[in-house]
């Protein structure tokens, strides 16, 4: 027995008595559900209990003395006092270091510097303070697709405010974000291929510290992942222009939360935003129309070359050194597609002829490939008439053996 | 009027070191039976020819074919790309591969029903099943040399279904991987089984199986033997040569053109190159003569009473197995009476179960 508890004891840490835990068990209601939902919460996991947040005795067995202010217990903490309350340990880097040493701990730092902070220190409760985000007595961890700030939940969790109009109302803000996002090609990456590394809200408007990005800094904030177009946008002609103007860099043609999968439809034809700007006539209207005629035709090219080889694939020719290729000319198409933010002709010219030249050459691939399906289907074809020819003649052979019978009789008499 | 050439006094050429004469009149006194089930006699043959085929264009792949992870996929792509006439030759020894167990089948099949199996050719099914089972390890070992996605999954199902077997599973599959995982250890280790062992032990034991039949000759079925006993006759027979002969080419000659038609107009796929790091694509499954054990083993719940269920299934595979090889052995009862319809049913038992489970295994 002495042994038992000691392997036990040594092996298993023994559950503390939490009177918190077992008196709201077997109470009803609100006051029951943070007792019941506790047990999944990250820091139950860590040993972790509710009087480390509000307060009290949980050793004590009689409500009044656990609850006693003695033992300072706060009850339900204001709304204006969460964050303070978590910051208390989640900004003690030493005592973070026990628990998660590699998280962050400048949470309430930048969360007083968000939108959502300055608000909340003016007195306005509607704010979202952590609690709203990570939720309350079952907060899971980040990576947990259970959290409601998992990247997959994330949207989600920020549009509960944000697209609900009461809410919102006296904001002078839109609450359409969540359903324009919806339709962006973010969103498809995200839900649809499930990339947890697409953005989501609080990689472009950060998390703790959210606010709108201003209008200078779009780019920079696009450019966290589209280097290279930021790169090459501001060495464009547009970037002074638009700065000028006041005007959002990426934002004036891509939309900030409804931004759709980039085409050639952007460049000229009737939905062009670049004819917003400029007319067809114009410097910037005719580049905007040879990049999109480039473009095009690469397009076009590596479609043919496509076809071609999925003919020749589905005869079964061995065709895949061409396709390999044909993935080579379109990074090419990629490359154009991101040259067009240099706004020159000439920028986009040099992938596009690259992706040409490889796109005729894995068309030339299809046509030897369906060349030498033409050339296997005659060699079989006089091949099986070879057969054939040599099967009737040994019928006849056989025939002339046997005299002519195939009578089975006859043969055995042989 | 022709005169009839007169013998010559010295013999030939070749006659003086072949003793062609003696050949000759050999095959003149070989017969074979005529009946109704002639036409099943063809399909040993028939087996013969495509591992002949097997071997030819093995040795003609073996020209360029590289056998390590680094290498093989390029080497089977280089063959069927730039090689003249590889795609031809690839195509051909894998379409005739799956033939040759098709064919092996058939005539497995055929000598059950025609109870050619009975006393005393005993010897002659056993070293039969051996050279079936050496054509399916062929077909195993030969599956991973291309050493694309769809063959490393496979190897890895399979050798992982050998690590199930009790006792001696685990370094069971250790020996066929070369390590504890499919890698290029079991690549080349394949491939040496592929080339030469399994080559070795089909030649020696194809030998012994053609001169179990030469001894024993060709089996008649019962029902032929009273058919014509009741008219008074002995079963009809046909010259080997050239009766007999000639039909086997023309059997041969119909392999050669459906082998033909396979390879231009489906030739074998080379697929992707594996990637032992990636995870295992949906739908892997192995050959079609496996498909059978391996839908069964998908049906076995994990667990049976206090038993893991692949070991079951395995356990039971392994029994069937026994039974089947030891067929000459309960076909007849203590006195000595054969038992016709426990033979027929037990085949058309098999052959219904590897039919519905392959295809089973092969839509879902």
């Amino acid at each position: 027995m002495k042994l038992t508890l000691m392997v036990f004891s040594i092996g298993i840490p023994l559950a503390a008595a939490d009177s918190c835990i077992d008196c709201h068990s077997v109470l009803e209601g609100s006051l029951q559900a943070p007792a019941k939902s506790f047990a999944n919460d990250v820091h139950a996991r860590f040993g972790l209990s509710c009087a480390d947040c509000h307060g009290g005795n949980r050793s004590e067995t009689d409500p009044e003395a656990a609850m006693s202010k003695a033992h300072g217990f706060v009850g339900k903490i204001p709304r204006t006092a969460v964050p303070d309350r978590c910051a208390h340990c989640h900004s003690d880097a030493r005592f973070m270091e026990k628990y998660k040493p590699r998280q962050r701990v400048d949470q309430l730092a930048q969360y007083k510097t968000s939108v959502h902070g300055k608000r909340l220190a003016s007195g306005d409760l509607k704010v979202a303070t952590c609690i709203d985000c990570h939720s309350v007595h079952d907060i899971r961890d980040v990576k947990n697709p259970l959290s409601p700030v998992h990247p997959l939940r994330l949207p989600e969790t920020c549009a509960r405010c944000h697209a609900d109009k009461a809410h919102m109302a006296g904001y002078k803000l839109t609450t359409d974000q969540f359903a324009s996002y919806r339709k962006s090609v973010h969103w498809q990456a995200l839900a649809e291929r499930g990339d947890l590394s697409a953005p989501s809200c609080a990689s472009c408007h950060g998390n703790h510290g959210a606010q709108p990005p201003g209008v200078g800094s779009v780019a920079a904030v696009c450019g966290t992942c589209h280097v290279m177009m930021e790169d090459l946008y501001k060495k464009s002609p547009h970037e002074p222009v638009f700065a000028a103007m006041g005007a959002a860099g990426c934002v004036v043609c891509h939309s900030n939360h409804e931004i759709r999968p980039p085409s050639v439809a952007m460049l000229a034809g009737p939905t062009a935003v670049c004819s917003q700007c400029h007319d067809a006539a114009s410097a910037g209207g005719m580049a905007a129309a040879e990049m999109s005629r480039q473009i095009t035709s690469l397009e076009k090219a590596l479609a043919r070359s496509d076809e071609i080889l999925a003919t020749a694939q589905q005869s079964g020719m061995e065709v895949s050194e061409a396709l390999l290729r044909q993935r080579e000319g379109r990074e090419n198409l990629v490359k154009a597609a991101v040259a067009v933010h240099a706004f020159r002709a000439a920028a986009v010219q040099k992938p596009v002829k690259e992706g040409l030249a490889i796109a005729a050459e894995t068309y030339q691939a299809g046509v030897g490939a369906l060349e030498e399906r033409r050339f296997r289907r005659l060699g079989l074809s006089v091949s099986l008439i070879v057969i054939a020819l040599t099967l009737l003649g040994l019928r006849l052979a056989i025939r002339s053996i046997e005299g002519g019978s195939t009578k089975t009789s006859s043969i055995a008499e042989r | 009027m022709a005169s009839t050439p007169e013998p010559s006094p010295t013999p030939g050429w070749f006659e003086e070191r072949i003793g062609l004469r003696s050949i000759r009149a050999f095959l003149a006194h070989k017969t074979v039976p005529v009946h109704a089930g002639t036409l099943w006699y063809y399909f040993g043959g028939v087996t013969l020819f495509l591992f002949v085929i097997q071997v030819l264009t093995g040795t003609l792949l073996l020209l360029y074919y590289r056998p390590s992870a680094a290498e093989a996929y390029e080497s089977v792509q280089f063959i069927m790309t730039r090689v003249q006439f590889g795609w031809l030759i690839r195509s051909i020894h894998s379409w005739s591969a799956n033939l040759m167990i098709f064919s092996a089948f058939i005539h497995m099949f055929s000598v059950v029903f025609l109870r050619a199996f009975r006393r005393p050719r005993e010897l002659t099914w056993f070293s039969g099943i051996g050279l079936l089972g050496l054509a399916l390890a062929f077909g195993f070992s030969g599956y991973l040399l291309p050493w694309n996605t769809v063959s490393y999954f496979a190897t890895k199902v399979g050798t992982d279904m050998a690590a199930a077997v009790p006792v001696v599973g685990r370094n069971l599959a250790r020996f066929l991987r070369g390590g504890n995982d499919v890698g290029g250890a079991t690549l080349t280790r394949f491939f040496g089984f592929h080339v030469a062992v399994l080559p070795g032990a089909t030649t020696l034991l194809l030998l012994a199986h053609l001169a179990l039949v030469q001894k024993h000759g060709m089996s008649s079925p019962q029902w032929a033997v009273d058919d014509y006993g009741r008219k008074g006759q002995p079963v009809p027979q046909m010259p080997f040569f050239p009766n007999f002969f000639l039909r086997e080419l023309m059997a041969w000659y119909a392999a050669l053109g459906t082998l033909g038609f396979l390879a231009a107009v489906l030739p074998w796929e080379l697929g992707v190159k594996a990637d032992p790091f990636a995870p295992a694509p949906a739908g892997i499954r192995p050959e079609w003569y496996f498909l059978a054990p391996f839908f069964t083993l998908k049906l076995i719940p994990s667990h049976i009473w206090v038993f893991e269920g692949e070991l079951v299934g395995l356990l039971g595979f392994g029994l069937l197995a026994v039974w089947w090889v030891a067929l000459p052995f309960w076909a007849t009862d203590r006195q000595g009476h054969e038992r016709t319809r426990w033979v027929t049913g037990a085949g058309v038992a098999l052959l219904a179960y590897l039919a519905s489970f392959s295809a089973l295994g092969y839509w879902r």
